[in-house]
C-alpha cells in the first residue's frame, strides 16, 4: 500500500518563548526536530508497509531547512520525500497549510492512506489533519492508537479520554495518531547514509496548482489576537505524614466537602 | 577534545552509537548491572541501527571492513557501560577468526547474520589451566573419518550461552604442543555443546561470561578453520586485531567516568563554591582528561594504521590496549575521589564504571602479557638494526 505522511519541522522544547508584540514564536537558537507525533505516524506507516508492502512517502511543507527534517524520516526508512516550500506559503494558518498539503497529496497522485501526527506540538492545534481529509473529500479518522488494513478496509482504534473507540472506515482515508500508539525506531546507518545523499524533491506552490486565496497569509482566515499564558490552576494542598495519617486527613476533608 | 578529523560517516556511526545507547542502554545499565542480565535489548538496537557489521566487508553484508570505525562504536557504547560494550566486541572477537581464516563458503555462511547483528558470536580460547599460558590448552579434537570429535571446558567465555557462533581454539595433536592446536567454528545446539557455569561477577556484570561444555561433541571437518596446527595463529592474529576494539572499550569508559566527574564537579557545591573552582580537583580532572586522550589518540592511531593495510601492528596494538586500560583503571577511581562519599555509592555510576575498568588490564591478554609482547617487539626491532 502506498502510505503518504505529512510531518512538519517544530522547535526542540514545548516550551516555547512567544515573541509578545508580533504573538509568533521565537524560533531563534532553538534546534529543530521532526513534531514528535509525526515520527509515530513515521512509525506507523514503516510497520504497515513491513506488513503490508508498499510505499511510505513523507511530505511536509516548510521553510528550505525542513529538509532535514524529511532527511531524519529518510534515516528511519522512507522511501521517498517532497518538501513544499515557496514564500507564497509563508504565514499559513492551518486553513492554508492544510489546503496546500491537499494540493500536493493531489499532485502527487496514487495513495491508499495518509497518516498524520494528532497535533504539532508548537502550535497545538490539531486542525491540520482533519483538514487535508476534508480537501481531498475522503474519511478522517483521528487519535488512533492502533491501525489494522485489512482488503482496503481500516479497523482503527481511536483513544479517547475515557474510553477507545474502535472504528472501522474505508481506504483512502486520514488517520491522525497520538504517541502511546508506538515508539518511532532510531535511525539506522544505512538510513542516514541514504538521508545524506538524498537529494530532497521540492515542489513550489505553481507546481502543486495552488490557488493564490488559499496560500499563505492571504489565504489563512485565522487571526491570532493574542498569545498568552493562562494562570495557573488554583494550588492543590499536599498532605503529609505516613500513609495512615495521610489516608485519615483525606477521608475528612472529603467528608468536610460533603463529597461522600 | 582533539580533533581526529573524522569523516561524515564517521561522525555518523560515532553519533548514531551514542544515540542507541544514550537512548536503549543508559536508561537500563544499572538494573543489568544488579541483575547480571544480557543486554538483549541494547543487542536488537545495535542491530536495527546497523552498527553489528562495522568490521565485516559489504560483499558479507557488513559497513566496509573498518577497525577505526567499530572502535567508534564500541568506545561510544562503552562510555555508557563497559558490560554492553564488552558483549558488542566480543562478537566481533568471536567472528573474526573467520574472518580471517575462513573458506569463502565459511564466511558466507556466518558473516551476513553476525553483520546483520541476527546472531552474536564468542570466542573460545581460555580454559581453566590455560590463561596466559594459551599452551595449556586441555580441550582435545580428535579426528574421526569426516568428523572432529571434541572434548573438554573452556572457562569464562564472553557470550558464551547467548551466542549462535562460537570459534574454538582445541589440540588435534597434543604431542606437537602449540603447533598441534586447531580451530573450529561450532554452532550452538550441535548435540555435545552444553553450557556450564554463568559467573558472578565484579564488574561487566551484564555481559554473559560462562563454561562451554563439550562432551564427544561431534563436528564435520568442514568446521575446521584454516589447517590443522594453524590454532595458535589463528588465536593470535585474532588477539592483535581485536586488541584495539579494547582499547576503544577502556577509552569508553574512562570518558564516561570523566563526564561524571566534570559535571558533578560543577554541580557539587562545598565552602560555599562549586568544587570544580578548587584547584585540588581541577589538577585531578585536568590529568583525567589528558590521559584520556592520550589513550584515545593511541587507540585510533593504532586502528587507522591496520585499516590502511600495515601488516606488522602486534607492537601499537598491545601498547593501545596496555595503555588505554590501564588509563581507565586510573580515571574511573580518580571519578570516584572526584565524587567523594557519592562516587562510592551505587546512586552514581562511577563505582560501576571503575569495576567495568578493572576486566580490561586482565582479559584479552593480561597486561603484563601485553608488556611481555611489547619488550619482545622492541628487543627484536633492535637487534635486527645491527
Amino acid at each position: 500500500m502506498d502510505i503518504i505522511v505529512c510531518i512538519k519541522q517544530v522547535p526542540d522544547t514545548t516550551e516555547v518563548k512567544i515573541n509578545p508584540e508580533t504573538n509568533t514564536l521565537i524560533r531563534e537558537g532553538v534546534p529543530s526536530i521532526v513534531n514528535p507525533f509525526d515520527e509515530n505516524a513515521v512509525e506507523a506507516a514503516l510497520q504497515l508497509k513491513e506488513k503490508h508492502g508498499g510505499k511510505v512517502t513523507v511530505i511536509t511543507m516548510g521553510p528550505p531547512q525542513a529538509a532535514e527534517a524529511l532527511k531524519t524520516t529518510i534515516a528511519m526508512g522512507a522511501d521517498e520525500v517532497v518538501l513544499v516550500s515557496d514564500r507564497a506559503f509563508a504565514g499559513s494558518d492551518t486553513w492554508a497549510t492544510s489546503y496546500t498539503l491537499s494540493q500536493t497529496i493531489k499532485k502527487l497522485g496514487k495513495f491508499d492512506l495518509i497518516l498524520c501526527g494528532k497535533q504539532a506540538i508548537d502550535g497545538d492545534t490539531a486542525q491540520v489533519g482533519p483538514g487535508i481529509a476534508e480537501w481531498l473529500g475522503i474519511p478522517q479518522v483521528t487519535f488512533a492508537v492502533k491501525v489494522e488494513v485489512n482488503d482496503s478496509k481500516l479497523t482503527v482504534e481511536r483513544m479517547l479520554e475515557e474510553v477507545n473507540e474502535k472504528v472501522e472506515c474505508p481506504l483512502p482515508a486520514v488517520i491522525t495518531v497520538v504517541k502511546q500508539m508506538n515508539e518511532p525506531r532510531l535511525p539506522s546507518l544505512k538510513g542516514m547514509m541514504r538521508a545524506k545523499k538524498a537529494e530532497i524533491k521540492t515542489l513550489s506552490a505553481a507546481e502543486i496548482a495552488g490557488d493564490p486565496k488559499n496560500l499563505g497569509l492571504n489565504g489563512s482566515p485565522t487571526n491570532v489576537v493574542r498569545i498568552f499564558t493562562p494562570p495557573p490552576k488554583g494550588g492543590g494542598e499536599i498532605l503529609a505524614g505516613e500513609p495512615d495519617e495521610i489516608a485519615d486527613k483525606l477521608i475528612a476533608k472529603i467528608r468536610e466537602r460533603k463529597i461522600i | 577534545m582533539l580533533d581526529y578529523l573524522l569523516t561524515e560517516e564517521q561522525q555518523m556511526i560515532r553519533d548514531l552509537a551514542r544515540k542507541v545507547a544514550l537512548e536503549k542502554v543508559l536508561p537500563k545499565r544499572l538494573e543489568w548491572d544488579e541483575a547480571g542480565e544480557f543486554p538483549w535489548e541494547a543487542m536488537k538496537a545495535f542491530s536495527a541501527a546497523d552498527l553489528c557489521g562495522l568490521y565485516i566487508p559489504e560483499d558479507l553484508g557488513g559497513m566496509g571492513q573498518s577497525v577505526f570505525n567499530f572502535c567508534l562504536a564500541t568506545e561510544e557504547i562503552s562510555r555508557v557501560c563497559g558490560g554492553v560494550g564488552v558483549t558488542f566486541a566480543a562478537s566481533a572477537l568471536g567472528s573474526t577468526p573467520i574472518l580471517l581464516y575462513g573458506t569463502p563458503e565459511q564466511k558466507k555462511k556466518y558473516m551476513p547474520e553476525i553483520a546483520a547483528g541476527k546472531k552474536l558470536a564468542a570466542f573460545g580460547l581460555t580454559e581453566a589451566n590455560a590463561g596466559s599460558d594459551a599452551a595449556g590448552i586441555e580441550t582435545t579434537a580428535k579426528k574421526e573419518g569426516d568428523y572432529y570429535i571434541i572434548n573438554g571446558t573452556k572457562q569464562w567465555i564472553t557470550n558464551g550461552g547467548e551466542a549462535d557462533t562460537y570459534t574454538l581454539i582445541a589440540m588435534t595433536d597434543k604431542a606437537k604442543g602449540a603447533r598441534g592446536a586447531s580451530a573450529f567454528i561450532i554452532e550452538k545446539g550441535t548435540p555435545g555443546f552444553t553450557f556450564g557455569k554463568k559467573e558472578n561477577k565484579m564488574g561487566i556484570r551484564c555481559s554473559a561470561t560462562r563454561e562451554l561444555v563439550f562432551q564427544d561433541c561431534k563436528v564435520h571437518k568442514s568446521q575446521l578453520l584454516s589447517k590443522e596446527g594453524m590454532g595458535f595463529i589463528v588465536a593470535m592474529k585474532t588477539l592483535d586485531l581485536t586488541r584495539p576494539g579494547i582499547g576503544a572499550q577502556a577509552v569508553g569508559i574512562a570518558q564516561g567516568a570523566l563526564d561524571e566527574a566534570l559535571k558533578y564537579a560543577r554541580e557539587r557545591v562545598q565552602f560555599g563554591k562549586p568544587i570544580a573552582s578548587i584547584q585540588a580537583i581541577q589538577h585531578i580532572l585536568a590529568d583525567m582528561a589528558t590521559q584520556t586522550e592520550a589513550a584515545r589518540a593511541l587507540v585510533y592511531a593504532c586502528a587507522r594504521m591496520i585499516d590502511a593495510g600495515h601488516k606488522d601492528y602486534t607492537l601499537p596494538a598491545s601498547e593501545a590496549k596496555l595503555f588505554a586500560s590501564d588509563t581507565a583503571m586510573k580515571v574511573t577511581i580518580d571519578a570516584i575521589q572526584v565524587l567523594g562519599g557519592y562516587g562510592y555509592m551505587k546512586e552514581y555510576p562511577v563505582e560501576k564504571m571503575a569495576r567495568d575498568a578493572k576486566i580490561t588490564q586482565i582479559y584479552e591478554g593480561t597486561n603484563q602479557i601485553q608488556r611481555n609482547q611489547i619488550a619482545l617487539a622492541l628487543i627484536k626491532e633492535s637487534a635486527s638494526k645491527k
